[in-house]
């Protein structure tokens, strides 16, 4: 342990701890900027300077570690000066409209500088404006609003290992941006929103949708439904204020309805069918020789990153259509036969935790008619959290309400695709069931898991011991599709989630997302599988009804017209 | 050379990225690195293009668009500015007919500024591409720069 | 005579591009006596020399050679920080044209007392004849054995490599530098780790200043104790100054610590050209104090220095005369960093465009009291909050001038009409 004075208080806490961490330990929060717990230390910002007696400078608390003996001061009046100028340097280069911002009330820097009480600023404005990057469907990047603090250089460098970002440029004129300097594009960017995740400010935001589904609703010809995410369910109240991990599907249920949608889904639906199309697809494979191993294909990012970066292993992915997509197809084919309704009035909204959707979508193989898109439009997490305020709806006080059918029965295995092994865990038991001919006695399995980054299992499918991997963030993706490429892969499936933690740690998501926050959302998501009557996707008899009524078998002929899809070599030449 | 040859000079690591673009921004006539070019050497070392963006958009030697086959810089520093009795860049200015950052219609001249050339001591000074010229008077620099517009 | 020309001895004396020149004048026979003494000896030396950095920072050469010595690393580094980028500096210059076998014998006997494996010379991208010779003489003293594998017949490999700068002066700072030659933009890190832990390529990594490179064969052949006699108590030794401006004899000067910076102006660089008044003399380059002409008795020496509040011990004078503004010049220095800055952290990135707004405030007599204050606050925050040297040295002359020539402020505050 390492003894030292913080603001004339003894502490004690354990060597190679920061000053920062040691500070907050005991209840003294020092205000910070470019930190972000689980991202590298920068020591960009320089709001977290702090005095330590015998040093002539200030240094950051982020970086100094304690030391015996240290004296510190985090608040004396060469401190409080120091953090009040620097915050003020950052607002004379950055466009100070705060009211008409899309991060207004939920902005990092909004609230350091009125936490330490700036109320003018003695530096005139030197930001000069320029465009806005708004050219893809996905993502919004703002430049007049960057801070430099270099978290989402970091994500995309050292989490995603996409390399899309970078800072150009030094000094003042020093710019965060694309490669080439040009508009973020699908060349280089999987739009996993990870950036927008991280951004404490409103430089890097999802493109706003809200205005469609508000003018969709509104339009009487209009029949509009929704179809909602795995990880929304668990997530969604923190918008509203809410501790973390609370469920509130029934909730959003109601609230959906309130808003004015005609019908509410459920998106866990087309999670069970993926689950059907996909096993059948991988026992498909493994008894005829096909190519293994078999790669989950429900992330866009993760589809955009193999397109670009891996065109090489594309025929390794499955070539069912992620949940919302089926979900899509199905919407204005058979429910709108169902319902008795032209398909073009028919109008999909899909809530996701997820950026990347809003790319999926507009996807030109993602239309059954070869026109329309089959999911019109994607709303992020943070855009229903919007649209919920905007109607002045009392979320805490809505009763808890049912999805609508036919697609309303779910199973716990399409609720935990939310999590980074659900998918997996969801297809294993399906998978072992059909290839066993007997029941699966434990349906967790525990070691598909958590947030390590690749993990692994071995699985017993009619006597041999298969093994199927799962890795999250596309850094570890690139393991296993090197794995690969060399011919090296031990393994019959793979799962790969672009976003870290899963869709629940998706770039669209509540903002404050940290390994703790994923831990939580990823154990409220078990927790709904848990609850569930039905746990697997086969005996799911919404599901079943469907192949019945509609759909005939899976991998079938209407299946492969629906539900299935191909991919595109995109490498840039 | 083309760039393909130049990089096989090169061993395939990525600390070598500096010294590639100089040797060859060096080469080009009008000493940039394009866009294609950024692309070969990412692929080459195996770093990231984004990378090689942000190395060559930080140090100032480098240029992702086009420059004259001369590049002139003049220093705009203390020393220089103490120990001159003739306004360099003004003079250069009035030669070539250009404002400093543009670049003759001909290709020829690129004007820029430097930072302390580190010859203060025969100050005023200026650089045009590897060479440094100093004790600069007004004859001096038209003379000068008649000898780069004749012979090279 | 208060020149001593210790570390210069040779300048002009020989063809620098002759091994043999340099070995007949005494050329490598240090190198000589070093590979007989033991490893701790010759950082013992060192030290009683009280040897300091010679680059501007003034940091004791032996403690950093010990750190590197006590790691335990297969690969450790040495660099030679030949980055002068600081303007009025071009002593390092003149040391690597006229006498670059002095650098690299120092840079050897180094990297033999702290096992270092690998050395490299960063050289500034300008200096296109000092990296030619560096290249050509260590060219010629790996074939004399001075380089290489089992240097001398002794269990000693060493290789020194000639990097390339591209245009940048904050990679002069030390984890900028290493990020240069990483092939990155020079950006510094967050400290700690200290490169002597984790440096280049994350090995341990000693980097110093050609100039304190350069004068560890003088410390070998005379002796610590001797070398330390030198000088003054806190600054011992001899120092190139780099003499400019307007004087009449501008150039690269050897002293001892402890001469009278008016000594230097009018004993070696005689006097004023013109015969003018000196108005404000520049001490260190861009990052050193302005200080008036009635200070020029002030002695050269760190601890001197210290009292500035900055390290400026890479010896530049520059002199200016009474046809100079202080805003003027003070906007040009503002100009450079604003310019240099690597763009990382705030108070650097965004305050120096501020200090220059406010100084054009004083240059156009617009300014007011509040914007004396703003402009020390906010000089002082840069100095006290930045993450390196850069920030941490560049207000220095804006801090100093308000001390010394508070007048010239208070004239442009109270006399707007004479703009």
């Amino acid at each position: 342990m390492v003894n030292l004075v913080i603001n004339n208080a003894k502490v004690s806490v354990e060597e190679n701890t920061s000053i920062l961490q040691a500070a907050k330990q005991y209840n003294m929060d020092i205000p910070t900027l470019c930190y972000y717990e689980d991202l590298n230390i920068k020591s960009d910002c320089r709001v977290c300077v702090i005095e330590v007696q015998g040093k002539k400078g200030l240094v950051s608390a982020c970086s100094t570690p304690v030391a015996e003996g240290m004296v510190v001061y985090t608040n004396s009046p060469r401190v409080l000066n120091a953090r009040k100028t620097i915050v003020e340097l950052i607002l004379s280069n950055h466009d100070t409209n705060c009211t008409t911002c899309v991060k207004n009330m939920k902005c990092e820097l909004q609230t350091l500088a009125r936490n330490l009480g700036i109320d003018e600023n003695r530096f005139p404005s030197v930001f000069e404006r320029c465009d806005i990057d708004e050219n893809n469907p996905a993502i919004v990047r703002n430049p007049n609003l960057c801070i430099k603090c270099g978290r989402c250089v970091d994500v995309c460098k050292n989490v995603q290992g996409t390399n899309v970002l970078a800072t150009m440029g030094r000094g003042h004129t020093m710019q965060v941006a694309p490669v080439f300097n040009e508009d973020l594009n699908e060349d280089f960017c999987t739009f996993c929103g990870q950036c927008a995740s991280v951004c404490p400010v409103g430089a890097i935001t999802e493109k706003d949708n809200t205005d469609q589904v508000w003018n969709a609703i509104m339009d009487s010809e209009k029949h509009v439904i929704v179809q909602v995410a795995p990880a929304v369910r668990v997530s969604l109240g923190e918008e509203i204020d809410q501790v973390v991990g609370n469920i509130v599907t029934g909730k959003i249920v109601s609230a959906m309805r309130l808003l004015g949608f005609d019908r509410v889904f459920d998106t866990d639906f087309t999670a069970d069918l993926t689950i059907i199309e996909e096993g059948n697809e991988l026992i498909h494979r493994v008894t005829t020789g096909g190519v293994l191993p078999m790669m989950t294909s429900c992330c866009p990012g993760w589809i955009s990153y193999a397109e670009t970066r891996y065109p090489d292993i594309l025929d390794h992915l499955s070539s069912c259509k992620s949940p919302q997509q089926m979900f899509g197809a199905l919407a204005k084919s058979y429910y709108a036969e169902k319902m008795n309704l032209d398909p073009k009035h028919v109008f999909v909204v899909s809530i996701m935790p997820c950026t990347a959707k809003k790319y999926e979508a507009q996807r030109e193989e993602m239309s059954v008619n070869g026109v329309d898109p089959d999911v019109d439009v994607v709303l992020t997490t943070r855009e229903l959290g919007k649209m919920i305020k905007q109607m002045g709806i009392n979320f805490n006080g809505l009763e808890e309400q049912d999805f609508d059918n036919p697609f309303g029965i779910t199973s716990g295995a399409g609720a935990i695709f939310g999590a980074t092994g659900g998918v997996m865990e969801a297809a294993i038991r399906t998978v072992y069931e059909v290839v066993n001919k007997k029941p699966l006695e434990n349906l967790d399995f525990k070691d598909l898991r958590g947030l390590e980054g690749i993990k692994e299992a071995e699985v017993d499918l009619g006597g041999t011991m298969v093994k199927v991997a799962v890795a999250h963030t596309l850094a570890n993706a690139k393991v296993l599709c090197d794995q690969i490429r060399d011919g090296k892969s031990p393994y019959a499936f793979i799962e790969i989630m672009t976003c870290p933690g899963g869709c629940i740690g998706g770039g669209g998501q509540p903002y404050g997302t940290t390994n703790k926050v994923r831990q939580e959302r990823i154990n409220s998501t078990y927790r709904v599988d848990a609850n569930m009557k039905i746990r697997k996707s086969h005996e799911n008899p919404q599901v079943t009804a469907l192949y019945e009524d509609y759909l005939e078998k899976p991998l079938g002929k209407k299946s492969h017209h629906l539900l299935h899809t191909h991919y595109h070599d995109r490498k840039r030449k | 050379m083309l760039l393909k040859e130049l990089l096989q000079k090169y061993p395939k690591k990525e600390d070598q990225l500096i010294e590639i673009l100089l040797e060859y921004q060096n080469e080009k006539i009008d000493h940039y690195i394009s866009k294609e070019e950024i692309t070969e050497v990412s692929k080459y070392l195996d770093v990231p293009e984004s990378k090689v963006c942000s190395v060559l958009s930080f140090y100032t030697f480098f240029s992702d668009k086009p420059r004259g086959k001369h590049i002139i810089q003049v220093c705009k520093d203390v020393p220089c500015y103490v120990s001159s009795n003739i306004d360099v860049l003004k003079i250069i200015e009035k030669e070539l007919g250009i404002r400093i950052n543009e670049t003759t219609p001909n290709q020829q001249f690129t004007l820029e500024f430097t930072s302390c050339l580190g010859c203060c001591e025969a100050a005023p000074a200026m650089r045009i591409n590897d060479k440094i010229y100093t004790h600069l008077t007004a004859d001096k620099i038209k003379a000068i720069l008649s000898e780069y517009k004749v012979y090279m | 005579m208060i020149e001593m020309k210790l570390v210069s001895k040779r300048f002009g004396k020989i063809n620098p591009l002759s091994i043999e020149e340099y070995i007949k004048f005494d050329g490598y026979k240090n190198l000589v006596n070093a590979l007989s003494m033991e490893k701790t000896e010759i950082i013992e030396e060192v030290q009683h020399a009280y040897l300091r950095g010679r680059g501007g920072a003034g940091f004791p050469a032996a403690i950093k050679m010990m750190a590197l010595a006590k790691e335990t690393s297969e690969d450790k580094y040495i660099i030679c920080n030949a980055d002068e980028g600081e303007p009025g500096n071009f002593k390092d210059r003149y040391l690597m044209e006229n006498d670059p076998h002095q650098i690299l014998e120092g840079m050897i006997i180094s990297a033999y007392a702290t096992g270092a494996t690998k050395g490299f010379i960063y050289v500034r991208g300008e200096y296109q004849k000092s990296m030619s010779l560096l290249k050509w003489s260590i060219d010629e003293a790996k074939k004399k054995g001075y380089l290489g594998k089992n240097i001398l017949g002794k269990k000693f490999n060493f290789d020194i490599e000639v990097r390339s700068g591209a245009g940048s002066y904050v990679c002069g700072e030390e984890f900028a530098l290493i990020e240069s030659i990483e092939g990155n933009p020079g950006r510094t890190r967050v400290k700690p780790p200290f490169p002597t832990t984790k440096g280049l390529y994350g090995k341990p990594t000693l980097i110093n200043n050609v100039e304190t490179l350069a004068t560890i064969p003088l410390i070998i052949e005379m002796g610590g104790k001797e070398f330390a006699k030198i000088g003054t108590p806190s600054s011992t030794g001899t120092k190139l100054i780099s003499l400019s401006g307007n004087v009449k004899n501008k150039g690269v000067y050897e002293i001892p610590f402890g001469v009278p910076i008016r000594d230097v102006i009018y004993k070696l660089g005689g006097g004023i050209e013109n015969d003018r008044k000196i108005k404000m003399v520049q001490l260190g380059g861009a990052c050193g104090p302005i200080i008036p002409e009635y200070m020029l008795d002030m002695i050269i020496d760190f601890e001197r220095f210290e009292e500035f509040d900055s390290k400026t011990g890479a010896g530049a004078i520059i002199v200016m005369d009474e046809r100079f503004d202080l805003f003027d010049i003070l906007l040009k220095i503002v100009r450079f960093f604003e310019h240099e800055s690597c763009g990382k952290c705030t108070p650097c990135r965004e305050g120096h465009i501020q200090l220059a707004n406010l100084v054009i405030k004083f240059i156009e007599r617009k300014a007011t009291v509040k914007d004396m204050v703003s402009l020390e606050s906010l000089a002082r925050v840069i100095h006290q909050a930045s993450l390196c040297g850069l920030g941490q040295t560049s207000p220095t002359a804006i801090i100093s001038s308000l001390k010394y020539f508070r007048d010239d402020y208070l004239d442009r505050i109270e006399h707007p009409e004479k703009a």
